[in-house]
């Protein structure tokens, strides 16, 4: 095997984890509250902007920057659940998603007011391992790892507590679960506390490897859809398989071809996939 | 009916000659409110029946880029150029459309792929730099006025064009509310399994509005390269305009005839506004207040400026209506009181 080709297949394995963990909180979102926030990549911008300021400005530690990222972000998700989701609750589903779509507007021009359009990013340079012939970024390597951890976390979150199971029971029935003396308003905002902190996680792992400018939300945002819907939406496991699949096609068409071309080819075969699976890969 | 005939035709001289009073920057304005709010109608054909695409920058794109390109590499004139860009909107949303009717891909499903669709155009246009320029956009090859290469360099013939174009579309808008199809779209969108069961040709209803919007709004973008010879994938194409499409489209009001040019004057007004206020030195300032509105327009008023409007109109219509109801149901009450009182009388007597 062509060892180039092989590099990009590693490479591809390492960013689907950072896809997983981005789509794993829009998914719980999803599954859970039955609303897409389209705004989802720009609370991970804000993020990224937190961990940024607080590092390279006030001179935090990165870890525990990182750690103040992850809250601010959760407390974000609690806030556009508050503010804009809960007033809509019971009007129809694709109002809560141009809602949320209002907030990708106005969370973009806010960052641009108040950060600017440079580019930045934290300046720290993690050493690149060397396998064989294989390079591979650390900074890739440690996002997967903890990648994983966070998923791992949530799957037992989710099926070991009481809190979880209530989660779970809510997103396979909600009408029921209020009859059964489930507090629906608290799930909904600690789901939203969850899903705004995975994506405070997903911006800590994203400052390592990419600068954070406005309009990055843009870059991202839409593949993450694309891994959520691919995989069902609110089926996590499913997300985490599109999550692979689709970085593998990036990885290997952006090999053989250019970087766009990959990315083209990717939401191609999503439309594709889901004209004919609308259920998703693993739905029923 | 002739005095508002007359009124109409008033209206639309107004417009036509508004050319010859306003100068260059307003007029500048009326353009791109014309043009725009052309291609949020287009966008309201559709969006209005349940069918929220995210996705109608790729039309716009092949509208805007398919022309530009013909033109600049084979010398094609606009005006083949523009009905094959229309044509192959119309395809692509065939393509997309078809499969996705037939699968019954709706709401949130529905939202995502098209968004992928703006995607997979706006990502193809960067791709091929060589021939689009890439991010830094291109511009068609300037024959001065030409009516061949449809290029009107002053403002004013081409606010004739833009007002033509933008009549055309109240003209799709009116025919589509008018018709039969517009009630079996409303079926479809309130449940449309109950609407197939009654006989309502799912596909070919879905199909049609759907051809008819993506056709025109790539006409739109063809129209709107040609005014401003420049086209560039972030203005045209992607996930941002697309947005911008169904945010403006809402905020005029989706359910009315003149709601999404309400919505093209009012977001452009508001952006301008608040630019000249702020200044280059807050560059985001005016997105964010617009972006908050937008939020506030769907919490607080989802049916638009347009829609409330009506609303506040038709206000005394419905009071009397409620009024007639409730003195209707005295009159019941006091004919059944009658009957008794007669029935009263014939038991005692």
């Amino acid at each position: 095997m062509d060892i180039y080709l092989l590099e990009a297949v590693i490479n591809g394995i390492l960013l689907g984890g950072v896809l997983a963990l981005l789509a794993l909180g829009l998914n719980l979102i999803f599954g859970v509250i039955d609303v897409v926030w389209i705004a989802y990549a720009e609370l991970v911008m804000f993020g990224m902007y937190a961990v940024y300021w607080l590092t390279n400005v006030y001179g935090w530690p990165v870890l525990l920057a990182c750690a103040a990222a992850i809250l601010f972000v959760a407390l974000l998700g609690v806030l556009v659940h508050l503010l804009i989701i809960e007033p809509i609750l019971g009007s129809a589903p694709i109002n809560q998603l141009l809602a949320t779509g209002g907030l990708l507007f106005f969370l973009q021009s806010l960052a641009t007011l108040l950060f600017g359009t440079d580019f930045r990013n934290l300046g720290i340079r993690l050493p690149i391992i060397e396998i064989g012939d294989i390079f591979i970024s650390f900074s890739r390597l440690l996002a997967f790892i903890v990648a994983l951890l966070g998923a791992s976390a949530l799957y037992l979150f989710l099926s070991r507590t009481f809190l979880g199971t209530a989660i779970r029971a809510v997103a396979q029935d909600r009408e029921i679960m209020g009859l059964m003396g489930v507090d629906q308003r608290r799930i909904y905002l600690i789901t939203s506390a969850i899903g705004g902190g995975l994506a405070g996680l997903a911006a800590c792992l994203l400052m390592l490897q990419y600068d954070v400018h406005p309009f990055i939300g843009l870059t991202f945002g839409p593949i993450t859809f694309m891994i959520c819907v691919l995989g069902g939406l609110g089926n996590m496991i499913g997300g985490f398989v599109a999550a692979f699949i689709i970085s593998q096609i990036i990885a290997i068409s952006g090999y053989y071809v250019s970087i766009e071309a990959s990315y083209v080819l990717a939401f191609v075969v999503f439309i594709a996939l889901i004209l004919v699976r609308p259920q998703g890969i693993l739905g029923k | 009916m002739t005095a508002r005939l007359l009124a109409l035709l008033a209206a639309l001289l107004v417009l036509a000659l508004l050319p010859l009073l306003l100068p260059d920057y307003f007029l500048h304005m009326a353009v791109q409110i014309l043009l725009w709010g052309f291609v949020y109608t287009a966008w309201s054909l559709m969006g209005r029946y349940g069918l929220v695409s995210l996705g109608h920058g790729a039309f716009l794109g092949i509208g805007g880029y398919g022309p530009a390109l013909l033109w600049n590499l084979y010398d094609v004139t606009p005006w083949l150029g523009i009905p094959v860009s229309v044509a192959l909107a119309a395809l692509l949303a065939l393509v997309v459309g078809y499969p996705a009717t037939r699968m019954r891909v709706v709401g949130h499903y529905y939202a995502l792929v098209t968004l992928a669709l703006s995607q997979v155009v706006a990502l193809t246009i960067i791709a091929l730099r060589d021939i689009t320029g890439g991010s830094l956009g291109m511009t068609p090859r300037a024959a001065g006025f030409s009516w061949y290469a449809l290029q009107f360099p002053a403002k004013g013939q081409f606010y004739l064009l833009a007002l033509i174009v933008w009549l055309v579309g109240l003209g799709a808008w009116i025919w589509v509310d008018r018709g039969m199809g517009s009630k079996a779209l409303e079926a479809i969108n309130e449940d449309e399994g109950a609407a197939a069961a009654i006989g309502i040709n799912i596909m070919r209803e879905k199909l049609r509005i759907t051809l008819v919007s993506a056709a025109l709004t790539a006409l739109g973008g063809g129209i709107f390269v040609q005014y401003l010879m420049y086209v560039n994938p972030e203005t045209v194409a992607g996930v941002g305009v697309s947005l911008q499409i169904v945010f403006a489209a809402i905020a005029g009001g989706m359910y009315s005839l003149l709601g999404p040019t309400v919505g093209a004057l009012f977001t452009l007004v508001l952006t301008e506004g608040l630019r000249i206020y702020f200044g280059t030195s807050f560059i985001g300032a005016a997105n964010t207040i617009y972006g908050v509105l937008l939020v506030l327009f769907i919490i607080f008023m989802p049916r638009g400026i347009l829609g409330l409007i009506e609303r506040l109109m038709t206000r005394p219509r419905r009071a009397a209506q409620r009024l007639a109801g409730i003195v209707e149901q005295d009159l019941h009450r006091d004919a059944l009181h009658d009957l008794h009182e007669i029935a009263r009388r014939i038991l005692r007597r």
